[in-house]
């Protein structure tokens, strides 16, 4: 008797075990989107254990009996009609306030935050770190450092989804995308494709390795040693011929790069822009809709010369660029 | 069954009208060029039986694949074709037309005491367009299928899918024009072709979810014709509209596809308020609560369903302010729902509740789209749609409300109205027993959904890693019993057509003007045009129900 009670544990323990209800939470904000998600279940069972029981009470006391006559009833009534409009609108502020906080916070990378670029493609995940590694379906981070992907998509729409991060972006060709977090949490998590892409949608899946710091400064040094995203891009700025109008020098053709990164550029149809990586982006695919005051607008489209990859390595390199370098490209 | 023949020749039984729409006419050209609304409704509802039986068969094979980690029956490229299908053909080929077209088409003009629809022609002209879209979309599974997802998004649907995208998105565009011309013949209908004394405040709430939904029919439908039509441009011409790479948007079609699609949801769903509340009070015998909130509610839902589309693009990298505009406004289209829950609650407060099979179902959706509805509020709310967009918490909470919700109120709108359809009643304990099967294989199929969401399964894999085949293996078992629950009512329903007692004209003792007529109704529907006198369920005065237990 003893030992089929004890099996009869066993198994529901098993069968707990595997019927997780929760993802792991390994991200700085996962705990505390699970709060949310908490009081919202707990609002979605209070709700509708409170109309289960009232039906189920209603149909049992007031079930048809032979002979019986509806008494006449009230069938309005102003009171409960406000009450049942105001209070589900005060539950409503209540969560629109909390989620919305916590979505807005989220959204805004940290300053410090160490970025890392992703390109989506049917059907892998390529991830370019700026120091060099490139890593395909694998990304490595560091635990307690706020991490900021910027994201493009070669082809379609993907979706960037870390479950055990509570993050997801979708992205997009043609633009760029970013999204963050903060891993509190050493492991191995998954990375999902979440927005469907085509035949091998659902093997667009990968891992990511959350490391010490010592760790992931030994992944980063380790294998063969390759040129910095922006090492990379400087010989491209050179082999394109970039240099030969952004010089550097006050009067050459195009304007200088240097130091312009995160800085308002005058443009010549009024008002300013901040150059980002999507302002260089278009400046150097669609140049035609980037007119910097002061010079003129004779910039050559690079569309189909470069890709993605190339992109961010030019982007990478115009970012390291300090306001005194001149941008020769050496 | 053995005491059917006792019942149909019971003393005192009603006998069979000697002539109805049903009878009136014979043949094939009978039915095919009939501008009875009757019979276009029952076209209707033979075409998306059909609709449905293919979009079902889809979705079997996508449970059975899901049995195993690494699927169980189908390569990838064939899931997505399965996913593809249900997808497009339940929404746009089901579910939009599901209850507007058979119930509406059915009972608008015998609720408000006309002859027939205001244009009749054009009536049956689009169940032909739709017809024609049915077929165009059965022709394109037939050979080969399209792998876009329902969704369609570019710029996966215009340059990239090798499936062909081009007639399906065709055959949503041409069945659009016949979601269209429906709304508008039901607002002109509705507006004037209503009995001498039905005022608007007279009428029953079936009438006003189905205005305000033919309303959503007329203002957005246009809207989807356009998205699919810039589609099939850039799809065949290579015109740059969506795709960056020619220098479109690719989340311009997202906002347009949107537009339409989230009031489409309304559309779906708000015909099934309607015959709730015609349900809620026939089987409480009691007058509805709040008549006119319901009313409004009704509006207030068609008009707010305009203005929330956003929120299926929290996560496509549209502004972090228009996230917030959109999560605000969609709690705000929560309100009218949560009234009518609590309203329809209310009804049933000292009424004289029996539990026939319609109003078995009409319990079950208040259940389900209480579940679905409060799931919504995840979604609306921002910092839990990051992380619950584009996974099984979705699917879970969508079925809840289409198929929990609109499925549900059709199955109860069916067996409430059948008697009056076809003037036989159906076995009401083999109903009852459906009823309750398709309530359980519902929630088994869809509630480990929720957790699997949650979890973070992705929605439309074909494969998923192994901690996920517990909940995968519950949820397939829960749809093999759905699907049978589905196969009984198709065969008592068949069964009665012969053999079931004769109905009578109102067999539950309902109130509504389509109950005063017999049943099958004349092709003319009344007599005599009826004279409105009192206020829409007012039991006080109704009949004694006379429906026999078979």
């Amino acid at each position: 008797m003893m030992g089929l009670t004890q099996f009869a544990l066993n198994s529901m323990a098993a069968l707990w075990a595997g019927l997780p209800l929760m993802p792991p939470a390994a991200s700085s904000i996962a705990e505390s989107v699970d709060h949310l998600y908490y009081f919202l279940t707990g609002i979605t069972v209070f709700f509708s254990v409170l109309i289960f029981s009232i039906i189920f009470y209603f149909m049992i006391k007031y079930r048809r009996r032979p002979g019986q006559k509806t008494e006449p009833e009230t069938h309005t009534s102003m009171f409960l009609e406000l009450s049942w409009t105001i209070i589900p609108s005060i539950i409503c502020v209540v969560i629109f306030v909390w989620s919305s906080a916590l979505f807005v916070r989220n959204a805004r990378p940290p300053a410090n935050a160490r970025e890392i670029f992703v390109i989506g493609k049917q059907w892998m995940w390529q991830i370019q770190h700026p120091e060099g590694p490139r890593e395909i379906d694998a990304l490595h981070v560091p635990v307690g450092e706020a991490i900021k992907l910027t994201m493009t998509s070669q082809d379609v729409i993907h979706g960037f989804y870390i479950p055990a991060f509570r993050v997801k972006k979708d992205v997009l060709p043609g633009r760029y995308t970013s999204v963050w977090f903060k891993a509190d949490q050493t492991g191995v998590y998954h990375l999902f494709c979440s927005q469907y892409c085509g035949t091998n949608h659902s093997e667009m899946i990968g891992w990511v390795y959350v490391m010490s710091p010592t760790d992931y400064a030994a992944w980063l040094s380790a294998g063969e040693q390759s040129e910095s995203l922006a090492q990379q891009g400087a010989r491209l700025f050179t082999q394109l011929g970039c240099d030969t109008c952004h010089t550097g020098a006050a009067s050459s053709t195009g304007p200088s790069l240097a130091g312009i990164y995160g800085k308002p550029e005058k443009m010549a149809t009024g008002g300013t822009r901040v150059v980002d990586d999507t302002f260089l982006r278009e400046a150097i695919l669609t140049p035609s809709t980037i007119h910097v005051a002061g010079f003129a607008q004779i910039m050559p489209t690079f569309t189909g010369q470069v890709n993605e990859e190339q992109l961010l390595q030019l982007i990478a390199y115009v970012k390291s660029l300090q306001p005194q370098e001149r941008t020769n490209g050496q | 069954m053995s005491t059917t023949a006792t019942i149909d020749h019971a003393p005192g039984a009603p006998a069979e009208p000697q002539i109805n729409y049903l009878n009136a006419r014979y043949g094939v050209r009978s039915w095919l060029l009939t501008l009875d609304h009757k019979r276009i409704g029952l076209l209707y509802l033979g075409t998306i039986t059909v609709m449905f039986v293919v979009g079902g068969i889809a979705a079997t094979m996508m449970r059975l694949n899901l049995l195993e980690p690494q699927g169980a029956l189908v390569e990838p490229e064939t899931y997505n074709k399965l996913f593809s299908t249900h997808g497009i053909v339940m929404v746009f080929f089901f579910l939009v037309p599901s209850i507007p077209a058979t119930l509406g088409n059915f009972l608008i003009p015998l609720m408000i005491g006309a002859r027939d629809v205001a244009f009749p022609k054009l009536n049956l002209l689009s169940w032909y367009i739709f017809a024609t879209a049915c077929c165009l979309m059965l022709y394109v599974v037939a050979t080969g299928g399209v792998d876009t997802g329902w969704t369609f998004y570019t710029p996966y649907s215009s340059l990239h899918s090798h499936t062909d995208v081009f007639l399906a998105a065709m055959a949503v565009f041409i069945g659009g024009f016949s979601s269209i011309l429906t709304g508008m013949n039901f607002v002109v209908t509705i507006h004037k072709m209503r009995a001498p004394g039905m005022t608007w405040f007279r009428l029953p709430l079936f009438i006003w979810a189905m205005y305000a939904t033919s309303l959503i029919f007329v203002l957005a439908t246009p809207v989807i014709a356009v998205t699919m039509f810039l589609l099939m441009l850039e799809r065949v011409l290579h015109v740059g509209i969506f795709d960056p790479a020619l220098g479109g948007d690719p989340l311009l079609f997202q906002h347009m596809f949107w537009f339409y699609s989230h009031p489409a949801v309304y559309i779906m769903i708000l015909p099934s308020m309607g015959v709730i509340s015609e349900l809620i009070t026939a089987f409480s015998r009691k007058k509805i609560f709040g008549y006119s909130f319901i009313a409004f509610s009704s509006l207030a839902i068609a008009v707010i369903s305009f203005l929330v589309w956003g929120h299926h693009m929290f996560v496509s990298g549209q502004s972090v302010y228009a996230g917030l505009v959109f999560s605000v406004l969609s709690f705000l289209v929560a309100i009218p729902s949560a009234v009518k829950v609590f309203n329809w609650t209310a009804t049933l407060y000292k009424g004289s509740i029996s539990y026939e099979a319609p109003m078995l179902y009409a319990l079950g959706f208040i259940g389900l789209f209480t579940i679905g509805g409060l799931t919504g509020l995840f979604l609306a709310s921002l910092a839990t749609d990051v992380h619950l967009n584009g996974t099984y918490f979705i699917v879970a909470h969508f079925h809840y409300i289409m198929v929990g919700g609109a499925v549900m109120a059709l199955m109860g709108g069916l067996h409430f109205w059948w008697p009056k359809i076809t003037g036989r009643l159906y076995p009401d304990l083999w109903a009852r027993f459906a009823a309750l099967v398709i309530f359980i294989g519902f929630n088994l199929t869809f509630f480990p959904q929720f957790i699997l969401g949650y979890l973070g399964m992705p929605r439309r894999y074909a494969m998923y890693p192994a901690e996920f085949q517990a909940l995968n293996v519950l949820s397939s078992a829960g749809a093999s019993v759905l699907a049978v629950g589905y196969v009984i009512p198709v065969i008592y329903l068949i069964w009665s057509l012969r053999n079931g007692p004769i109905a009578g004209p109102n067999p539950w003792g309902a109130k509504g003007l389509e109950w005063t007529t017999q049943s099958p109704p004349l092709t003319e529907n009344f007599v005599k045009t009826p004279i409105v006198t009192e206020e829409a369920y007012n039991y006080e005065t109704a009949p004694e129900p006379e429906v026999a237990r078979v």
